[in-house]
């Protein structure tokens, strides 16, 4: 799992690889700058000898000065591979995400990708940066402070070393006690988040239904479950602490007792009253250390969470590949479904399409209509493949879907979508989304097919009026048509509306349709629509009803020998025999 | 006011929730650090007098005994022991205090949010909202368990050391403070250098975030559109630009530590210096011994000061959050005067009313006079709108003088352009706004008169945008009443048509639901929502674009449950599908705050109006 983070290092391998580096000189002189501490003390002051006390003095100036710089050089070279890595690994995923099919993106959902690009990523390139640097110091620290700890008396010494087991595993084991519960407390976070999030959602209907108080119970038990397991976790967490001290306070009046011992029994000679001063300074390295790497180990389980969300999305394959020696041209815009079946989790049981055969002509306008959740969409999506067909094949211009480059597919399948989306920017940059080199005029051309160019002109900027993100300053009609132009820009050979005209009016429908048939006659044309007056001028009408193909005519032929057509048709005129539009 | 600015009387106002039901917790743990502080200032004075009063002399003894020795560290070892238990009494007791602080700061925070009134949810995106739960809480968490009481304990350390200092030599102390002055001075730039970077990181930080957000919201266009290649050059940059930034902020935050070790170790070395020579001098009578213990006690003086500089950011963050925690509290919350309250009532065969507790009675509005008479009346549904002008800012009136009337039972339609005010005129009725000018009556009485939550329970609404709960199906019908049976609920899923696709679903009625019910189509989702409110069988009900999402076949089985759901209520209703609206008793047709048509289907067909036109498709709706 962190091998594959690790991939995303790349070029911030040098500075990954120089922040520990310099980390390890910081602290070989933070363990050398209390030693000649020590001798300015015995050899210097002591004695009385100014000499000394200059000499070692400027040592220790020097010292300081390289500690200064090597702790900030390592400090830069820690923010710089950090926010590198966060750099890459965001642009890894996003990269990733770009690869994805419909499939893929349905199995994450867009809200869980956007927290692991955003909230995820800050997480682990936190741990990072404490990892380069502390997982780095706090061992080195540790083993050099001992080092020279045993350098300046060895029986002395002896006492870390019973120190340090019961320490360390003191602090392992509130850690482990702590985490699991740490853990449960983070999902009840969410839960405490999910439940506001869906007030302030829907506070019209907590209010309409007034809930106000059953809202605040429901939330304020969630709160109180945090607060418990939270003191819980962190009354644990208190012995931490005075564990720590407990452990500082003993090691120096044990090293008190037997230093003191050692000076006046050697007199001075296996100690000094300096080197005993050095002893304390390093007992409060070496626990603290041992302090820090505790607090890695919770970094660590608290960023793992991140970790294996970023992983999982990292791995996942695109469910839909390029073929190894893919065909690149389309030859017409004829397709034809051979007992195709569709499932969007892949099992028989859930299938949304089941056994459609259908044979369009290239140039063939095709009218689909059903109710809900018939599979109307779907039936579509697989055409520019954005999903896959579960069983049967599918062929586009006589050639298989799954043989042809996915760019140059989609390029001659244009497809507007039942969730139009329409990107913050002017809208000529919106509209040539469908072809980057398109001219002016070819851009005002598809806006005028598409029934646009009208109420566009009506803009004070006109084409150079600025779409707000999601298009919220425009409407829903105005939306649909910019989406239809947009796809018309692309040139293709098989155009299809998944319910793109709802929001538009009628007679601009009907003009649209019209602009059809005589702008682009020999482009396929495949409209899902809920409204009859939609459809019924297709050359062919399919009626889908529960994933079935439950007729195919003309608006007459259905008329009189589809039931549901019927039933359709019925519902939208209605009462309306009497004034409607003759 | 701004974002980040922090409002005056935040840190009093943080600490009077501390206090408030906290007090003598926090006395407690006051005592303890202050004890614990103690333990720690006269463990390090213990180890200069530890060479000075005990070695140095045994060194010089023949003989030497160390049971004063040993009797001195049994005194220092008790000391120490008292702090080590005072440390952990403050912690544990100091988990408790900012745990339940934290919880008394989000329990508010959300009883007041849901006394908010709408327009705060309106003006305020939600992403904002949420932050004062997530981000903003975060901060003060870090605060009250960490930084509070690290910085209470570095502040007595520095007191107790610098009283010792001054005691050692003041004038060796004057050179502390002088260092201490610099060190300040030098990490004051710094982090204010690192504060311009993490403003812009934040910046960029939105920016690539929010790139995101749009892109991958579009994704399933990008892929059509085979726009991968593009998306990813523009993230580049952005991604590019955040990376900068980031690198800058941390860089600075990251050499801050270093630089207050070294120009501790240098002020060492000075004063070892300056120490030093000017004994030998003679300047000043101080002894060696005293030197040694000054200079260790000018090192435990820039530790503690150094944490407190640490704790500086993020108490300042913390402070910030929760400025913008109590900017939210102290928003004006929904106002309520209504005292005409709905009550269950017997009628007797005189057409009086007796009020009851029984349930079996029928709903009638309690309206006390103003002298002391009660009025009974019974609730029925009717609604009318006198001369209601209202807007959203006062300079901008989005209904101009709305008149209309519904008898009980009848259903009102209205229809015209987005921004006509349909949706408007909903929320005047519930008091999600209130009118600036006018009159609604509701059963005959002025709503202004009634109670909001009353008014509300007596109107059933079915909005565009069906807001489900985490929760089964089940629950989520019964939402509006808890206590209904499942006969009740499957009675209603029935009504609204949702009876069926909930039985195909896995777990039929116990079907979890989560995000919104993400799991469902559009239509399912509002099929329920329909199923939702008929549970409660209210007298009222407002249906805001309720089947937009319904295709029209769907829509008109739903709408045979409808017609039974509407059957003997007052219904108002908004719709851009006319097939919805055509058997109203009157339809209304909104055009800039205005009604310009009003009467029913066949009457505005024969006007050759601006509903004519929208009927035959003349004239583009949304």
């Amino acid at each position: 799992m962190i091998k594959r983070l690790m991939k995303s290092i790349r070029e911030y391998k040098t500075p990954s690889l120089l922040a520990p580096f310099f980390v390890a000189l910081e602290v070989v002189l933070e363990v050398i700058i209390p030693l000649l501490m020590a001798n300015l003390i015995d050899d210097g002051i002591y004695q009385g000898e100014m000499r000394l006390v200059y000499k070692i003095g400027v040592e220790l100036i020097i010292c300081a000065i390289l500690s200064l710089i090597f702790g900030m050089l390592s400090g830069m070279f820690a923010a710089k591979a950090s926010s590198g890595f966060a750099k890459n690994l965001r642009q890894d995923l996003y990269y990733k995400v770009q690869t994805f099919s419909f499939t893929n993106i349905d199995k994450f959902s867009t809200s869980s990708l956007v927290t692991r690009l955003t909230t995820d990523i800050t997480n682990v390139q936190m741990a990072y940066q404490m990892i380069i640097r502390i997982a780095v110091r706090a061992p080195l620290m540790l083993i050099i402070s001992l080092f020279f700890a045993f350098s300046i008396n060895k029986s002395l010494s002896l006492i870390f070393l019973i120190a340090i087991p019961i320490l360390g595993f003191g602090l392992f084991y509130i850690s482990k006690k702590v985490h699991p519960i740490m853990e449960r407390v983070f999902k009840r976070y969410d839960a405490l988040n999910n439940v506001v999030e869906e007030n302030v959602g829907a506070i019209r209907v907590v209010k309409s239904f007034v809930l106000e108080k059953e809202e605040i119970k429901k939330f304020k038990h969630v709160s109180n479950e945090i607060y418990q397991g939270f003191s819980k976790a962190e009354k644990i967490l208190a012995f931490n602490g005075p564990l720590m001290q407990f452990a500082i306070y003993a090691c120096i009046l044990l090293i008190s007792w037997f230093g003191a011992k050692i000076i006046v029994t050697t007199n001075m000679t296996g100690l000094t009253t300096g080197e005993l001063m050095t002893m304390f300074t390093y007992s409060i390295q070496i626990l603290s250390s041992l302090m820090m790497l505790s607090m890695i180990f919770v970094m660590i389980t608290i960023s793992r969470a991140s970790i294996e969300r970023i992983v999982e999305v990292l791995e996942e394959e695109p469910s839909i590949k390029d073929k190894k020696d893919p065909i690149y041209e389309v030859k017409d815009g004829s397709i034809d479904f051979d007992k195709v079946s569709f499932s969007y989790v892949g099992k028989k049981e859930k299938e949304c399409l089941k056994n459609i055969n259908l044979h369009i002509k290239s140039g063939e306008t095709i009218g689909i209509i059903g109710g809900t959740g018939s599979g109307k969409s779907s039936l579509v999506n697989l055409i520019p493949r954005l999903y896959d067909v579960t069983e049967g094949s599918l062929k586009v211009g006589g050639v298989n879907v799954k043989d042809y480059d996915l760019e140059a597919l989609r390029k001659e399948v244009a497809c507007v979508l039942q969730k139009n989306v329409l990107f913050s920017g002017t809208i000529t940059e919106n509209i040539r989304w469908g072809d980057e080199k398109a001219s002016k005029e070819e851009v005002e051309r598809v806006c005028k097919l598409a029934q646009a160019d009208e109420f566009i002109q009506k803009f004070p900027k006109k084409y150079d009026t600025y779409i707000e993100e999601g298009g919220t300053n425009v409407s829903g009609g105005q939306k649909q048509r910019l989406c239809i132009a947009r796809a018309l820009l692309r040139k293709p050979k098989i155009l299809i509306l998944d319910d793109s005209t709802s929001a538009v009016d009628t007679k601009t429908d009907n003009l649209i349709q019209t602009a059809f048939k005589e702008e682009i006659p020999d482009t396929t044309k495949i409209i899902i629509a809920q409204r009859i007056s939609s459809v019924e001028n297709c050359d062919r009408i399919i009626v889908i009803y529960h994933g079935e193909i439950n007729g195919i005519g003309t608006h007459e032929e259905l008329l009189k020998s589809n039931k549901i057509y019927k039933e359709i048709y019925n519902s939208q005129t209605k009462g309306s025999d009497t004034n409607e539009k003759k | 006011m701004k974002k980040n600015e922090i409002k005056k009387g935040t840190l009093k106002r943080l600490l009077s929730y501390v206090l408030k039901n906290y007090k003598k917790q926090f006395i407690f743990v006051f005592i303890c650090i202050i004890i614990s502080s103690i333990a720690s200032v006269a463990g390090s004075l213990f180890l200069q007098t530890l060479i000075d009063d005990y070695i140095t002399p045994l060194l010089k003894d023949k003989n030497p005994i160390f049971t004063e020795l040993l009797q001195i560290l049994t005194v220092m070892g008790t000391i120490y022991i008292v702090g080590i238990l005072a440390s952990y009494l403050y912690s544990r007791l100091m988990a408790v205090v900012s745990q339940g602080v934290l919880r008394d700061i989000r329990n508010e925070m959300f009883t007041k949010m849901e006394k908010l009134p709408i327009r705060y949810f309106d003006t305020n995106t939600h992403g904002d909202i949420m932050s004062h739960y997530t981000n903003d809480t975060d901060t003060l968490r870090q605060m009250l368990s960490q930084s509070l009481p690290q910085v209470i304990t570095s502040v007595f350390s520095i007191i107790a050391i610098f009283c010792s200092m001054v005691y050692l030599s003041p004038m060796l102390t004057g050179f502390v403070i002088v260092f201490t002055l610099l060190t300040l001075i030098v990490t004051k730039t710094i982090s204010s250098k690192s504060a311009k970077y993490f403003l812009k990181q934040q910046y960029a930080l939105g920016k690539v975030n929010g790139y995101i957000e749009e892109m991958l919201n579009g994704q399933k266009v990008v892929k059509v559109f085979t726009h991968e290649e593009h998306a990813k050059k523009d993230f580049d940059k952005l991604n590019e630009q955040l990376n900068e930034n980031m690198y800058h902020a941390h860089k600075f935050i990251n050499i801050l530590m270093p630089i207050a070790n070294n120009l501790a170790n240098l002020q060492y070395v000075c004063i070892a210096l300056i120490g030093t020579v000017l004994t030998i001098n003679g300047t000043i009578a101080l002894s060696i011994g005293t030197i040694v213990s000054f200079l260790q006690l000018s090192r435990n003086f820039a530790q503690p000061i150094n944490q407190v500089m640490n704790q500086f950011n993020s108490i300042v963050m913390a402070l910030a959050g929760a400025s913008r925690i109590f900017t939210m509290m102290d928003e004006e919350p929904e106002q309520d005067d209504g005292y005409v309250t709905l009550v269950k009532v017997h009628i007797q065969e005189d057409g009086s009313m007796i009020e009851t507790n029984d349930d079996s009675g029928t709903w009638a509005w309690r309206h006390p006079h103003h002298d002391g008479r009660v009025e009974f009346i019974e609730l029925k549904g009717k609604i009318d709108f006198e001369d209601v002008t209202f807007g959203y800012t006062p300079d901008k009136i989005v209904l101009h003088d709305i008149s209309l009337y519904a008898k009980p039972g009848q259903k009102i339609a209205f229809v015209g352009a987005t921004g006509a005010g349909k949706t408007t005129i909903t929320n005047l009725l519930n008091r999600f706004y209130d009118i600036n000018s006018g009159k609604i009556r509701y059963d005959g009485i002025n709503i202004e008169k009634i109670k909001k939550d009353d008014l509300r329970r007596s109107l059933g609404m079915v909005l565009q945008d069906t807001n489900l709960f985490t929760g089964t199906i089940k629950d989520n019908i019964k939402y509006g009443k808890s206590n209904a049976t499942d006969d009740e609920v499957i009675q209603a899923a029935k009504l609204a048509n949702a009876d069926n696709f909930i039985r195909r679903l896995p777990n039929g009625y116990d079907t979890m639901l989560t995000g919104n019910g993400a799991q469902l189509s559009q239509g399912q989702r509002q099929l329920l929502a329909i199923a939702r409110c008929a549970i409660n069988n209210p007298p009222v009900m407002i249906l805001d674009e309720a089947t937009s999402s319904i295709d029209t076949r769907t829509e008109k089985i739903v709408q045979d449950g409808m017609d039974k759901l509407m059957d003997g209520r007052t219904v108002l209703v908004i719709a851009h599908r006319l097939s919805t609206v055509r058997n109203s008793k009157a339809i209304m047709v909104l055009d800039h705050g205005h009604i310009i048509e009003r009467g029913d289907h066949n009457q505005l067909i024969e006007q050759k109006g601006q509903y004519y036109q929208l009927y035959t498709g003349a004239f583009e709706l949304e």
